[in-house]
């Protein structure tokens, strides 16, 4: 019997009335890739930033090598050999790979033979994980992928024994996915231990030799990934039995409602990121646009709901010119016009998260009936709309009065989604609707699009999930450095195929 | 070693309501040490100060007659504040804002009295707000920094008030620079009237009837933050721009209109200093108040029933402090300008210094309870 290097031992942690960990034990053995899975808001994530020392637990034991510690901030996991990458990744953009490896630790590194030893060890932790990084790269230069090995290196030059990598293939191409699994897989066999945090089952099935699988802040069970199967760990996750692949009948495609022609777009710093793109969404059609994040989407979308100046070009919707370089219809209008847009960055732009979750509820449409009345804001309506809601959405804690920086990304993304659709609009942008959001959500919110889409709905899906595109739009979009290279008809395309094209390798 | 407190988990009146208070009575306790070597006793200081404060009824008028000062300007910073606007010109607008009552008060006291009262009100409002457009105007289309401006636009109004008391609304028949008195039957009632009303005598102080303006205003503020779209609108602005211009809210006409309501209530100051107490414009009547309501707000943590509470305490520093200077010959008048400064900075500046400790303390406390 191998002793685990890694052991957890009845975790509890909770966040106001929200218990986000409920008596977790969990033992991850030496050089293994140890998966964990569930639903956003299962404690995922809440755990491991327990064992990064981000957060301390209620009560509840964490032993390495056997040995109990307390682990009271991320420089003690660090000591302990525990390394974290990212989310969202944590490096200085205008630095280089070497200084954003040694910042924290450059009163010790910074000058002459110290310096040079640093440079050899990571240029031999290179060689032996084939990481394939230039020490003297600026991090704005290099692609995610790469940004995030470096992150990797990072962890590995602290002396990470453990490396827990929370959601990490969520930025990358498909290309970009396989190379990051080669890197973990030597990592293993040199003998270090991986975490997966993860709501993306192939990634299990692919990569992993151990999954738990958690719920509702609480372990439901732990497996042997060769002994369990997709659908299993689907349904251990939600607790109930979960359709992988969305259930669609086929569009009934009515006229054009949305066109976009010769549409050119710049970013803050006058960089032109939406080069001449051309596409029209029909009633009731869901339009996908693939692409890996940083292609010009966000521009686009922002353009196309009114919240960015558009270069030349123009928007149409019903025929009806409604933006060009002159005139930008802005966002209430737009609404008006029957435009609603889920944004890509829910935190950032859909959510005032300071808010409560019922102002967040009323967002954008706060000035209209019933919602206010000669300016003044209807608390009764306003509340008994939220509570209606947020039982419709199935948004947890239904709680109107919590702040909504206190909601999982999962509900966080229902409250947005629940207010964009709940005016039946006849148009609906959305960027990225399931990022960082759980399996259960995930097809809760795929439906409620499905469902849009039979409506009569024109869609638009930005989307940075190839899965997402695939299973849900009718016909796909390329876009690749601010142009759209290739448009699919949805049946007969590959994944390959589209992600060829979201590299920019067109046949 | 810094101890992260899980802030859910914090009750609200830990750190609403004993953190202050200990910032507080740390302020007062560093207070009391500089009172020490300045040769004084602080326990008779602060029973001198509560004397003052509380202890024979005109001290009491005091108070509250300073406290209507800070609310007015505290509310007027708390609502820029809550569009994430530092206005710190509260007492430039104030300066203009007590030129508008007058005006009105001077030109048409032909009309019968309410009414004269309401239109010099909505005039400290109307020179209030517009003193605070300027700077407005420049924050929201033209980028310039609203805290720069104000700072400026406080020294334009001294000195545009200066050259207006000595060389165009002067009181020919006076050598100061004032203006002519309003007329008396245009004065506010003051507190000695109301309790004369009653048959108890009192002896003058300059409390007035603008204390209830005060009040009505701190329900205006708390309505229009919190129950109205307009409040709604500049707190989105507030927290956060991009999320606002997604929902099509405009920052720019929100820094705007919470500028102007921000202007608005500093100039309310005026209502108490020209119709209540002096009857004319003096030089530099705003005295510093439009500053210490940036405290005042603070403190209040921009909430109206706060600011009502921190301009009560900068009430009473004020009045308390006066009985002190007066008694203690030790004791300048400058002390408790310190005094204050003593308490700006604890609950200001050194807001965050024991609150990790205190509410680690406490939810240390709850979770014990809890399990027991």
């Amino acid at each position: 019997m191998v002793s685990p290097i890694l052991e957890l031992s009845n975790i509890n942690k909770s966040f106001g009335h929200v218990q986000a960990n409920k008596d977790v034990s969990l033992a991850i053995n030496k050089a293994t890739i140890h998966g964990i899975i569930g639903e956003n808001g299962a404690g995922k994530s809440t755990l491991m930033s327990i064992v990064y020392g981000f957060y301390q637990a209620d009560s509840g034991n964490i032993s390495i090598n056997g040995k109990k510690i307390n682990l009271k901030s991320p420089r003690d996991s660090i000591e302990n050999g525990i390394g974290m990458v990212h989310q969202h990744f944590m490096l200085v953009e205008n630095f280089s790979v070497l200084e954003n490896i040694i910042l924290g630790f450059e009163g010790e590194i910074i000058f002459g033979k110290k310096l040079d030893e640093a440079k050899e060890s990571l240029i031999r932790l290179c060689e032996t994980y084939k990481l394939n990084i230039d020490l003297n790269s600026i991090i704005s230069d290099l692609s995610v992928g790469f940004r995030q090995r470096v992150e990797i290196l990072k962890a590995l030059y602290r002396g990470a024994e453990v490396l827990i990598l929370d959601e990490p293939t969520g930025v990358l191409t498909p290309q970009e996915v396989d190379e990051l699994f080669k890197i973990l897989r030597s990592l293993q066999q040199e003998g270090k231990t991986i975490v997966l945090i993860t709501h993306k089952l192939n990634e299990i099935m692919d990569l992993t030799s151990d999954v738990t699988v958690m719920r509702q802040g609480a372990v439901v069970g732990h497996k042997k990934t060769k002994s369990t199967n997709k659908e299993e760990l689907a349904e251990m996750m939600v607790g109930r039995s979960v359709l992988l692949r969305i259930n669609k009948s086929e569009s009934k495609k009515g006229d054009v409602v949305f066109r976009v022609n010769n549409l050119q777009v710049k970013d803050d710093l006058d960089v032109v990121r939406v080069k001449n793109v051309n596409f029209e969404i029909h009633e009731g059609e869901i339009l996908g646009l693939a692409g890996v994040t940083g292609n010009g989407q966000t521009e686009l979308l922002e353009a196309l709901s009114g919240i960015r100046k558009i270069d030349s070009g123009e928007i149409q919707i019903f025929n009806e010119t409604v933006s060009d370089q002159n005139n930008l219809l802005n966002p209430k209008d737009l609404k008006e016009k029957g435009l609603a847009h889920v944004p890509e960055d829910r935190q950032r732009m859909g959510l005032i998260t300071d808010f409560k979750a019922n102002e967040n509820l009323i967002f954008g449409y706060h000035h209209q009936l019933p919602f206010s009345k000669s300016s003044v804001l209807m608390e009764s309506e306003i509340l008994s709309y939220s509570r209606k809601v947020m039982n419709d959405y199935d948004v947890r804690p239904q709680a109107p009065d919590l702040i909504t920086s206190n909601f999982s990304g999962g509900n966080q993304q229902k409250i947005i989604l629940s207010r964009e659709l709940n005016k039946n609009p006849k148009i609906l942008l959305v960027g990225q609707p399931t990022r960082g959001v759980d399996i259960g959500a995930i097809e809760f919110i795929h439906q409620r699009l499905i469902d849009m889409r039979d409506k009569g709905v024109a869609i638009l899906l930005v989307s940075v999930e190839l899965d997402e595109v695939l299973s849900l739009s009718d016909r796909i979009v390329v876009m690749f450095d601010g142009k759209i290279v290739g448009e699919k008809v949805n049946q007969d395309v590959t994944d390959r195929e589209i992600g060829l094209l979201m590299a920019g390798i067109s046949q | 070693m810094t101890t992260l407190v899980d802030k859910s988990k914090v009750p609200w009146w830990v750190s609403n309501a004993i953190v202050p208070l200990v910032n507080l009575i740390l302020a007062l306790f560093v207070s009391g040490l500089f009172i020490f070597i300045a040769g004084e006793n602080p326990i008779q200081a602060v029973q001198l100060i509560i004397y003052g404060s509380f202890g024979y009824i005109e001290g009491f008028a005091y108070t509250l007659y300073y406290a209507t000062n800070f609310i007015f300007t505290g509310l007027a910073f708390a609502v820029a504040f809550h569009c994430r606007l530092f206005n710190i010109g509260g007492e430039g607008q104030a300066y203009l804002g007590g030129l508008g009552v007058f005006l009105i008060a001077f030109y048409f006291s032909f009309l019968p009295l309410p009414i004269v009262w309401l239109l010099a009100i909505a005039g400290s409002v109307l020179f209030g707000a517009a003193w605070a457009f300027i700077p407005a105007y420049l924050q929201a289309y033209r980028g310039s920094h609203v805290v720069i401006t104000t700072i400026m636009f406080n020294f334009i109004a001294s000195a545009l008030m200066v050259y207006l008391l000595v060389d165009v609304i002067r009181d020919t028949n006076q050598m100061g620079p004032q203006t002519a008195s309003i007329a008396k039957d245009l004065w506010f009632p003051m507190f000695k009237d109301i309790t004369q009303l009653f048959g108890i005598k009192t002896r003058y102080s300059p409390l007035n009837i603008s204390f209830f303006l005060a009040i009505l205003a701190s329900f205006f503020v708390w309505f229009l933050i919190w129950r109205t779209k307009w409040g709604y609108e500049m707190r989105a602005v507030g927290h956060n721009t991009r999320a606002a211009v997604y929902a099509g809210i405009s920052p720019n006409r929100n820094i705007i209109i919470a500028m102007l309501v921000s202007g608005a209530l500093a100039g309310m100051l005026g209502v108490n200093e020209i119709l209540g107490v002096h009857h004319r414009v003096i030089v530099n009547f705003p005295a510093g108040y439009g500053f210490t309501g940036i405290a005042v707000a603070l403190m209040g943590r921009n909430h109206p029933i706060g600011i009502f509470l921190g301009a009560f305490l900068f009430g009473i520093l004020y009045q308390g402090g006066s009985e002190v200077t007066f008694d203690m010959p030790n004791i300048s008048r400058y002390m408790f300008v310190a005094v204050q400064g003593v308490i700006i900075l604890f609950s200001g500046a050194l807001e965050n210094l024991f609150r990790p400790q205190i509410e680690s303390f406490f939810v240390k406390r709850l979770n014990k309870e809890r399990t027991t």
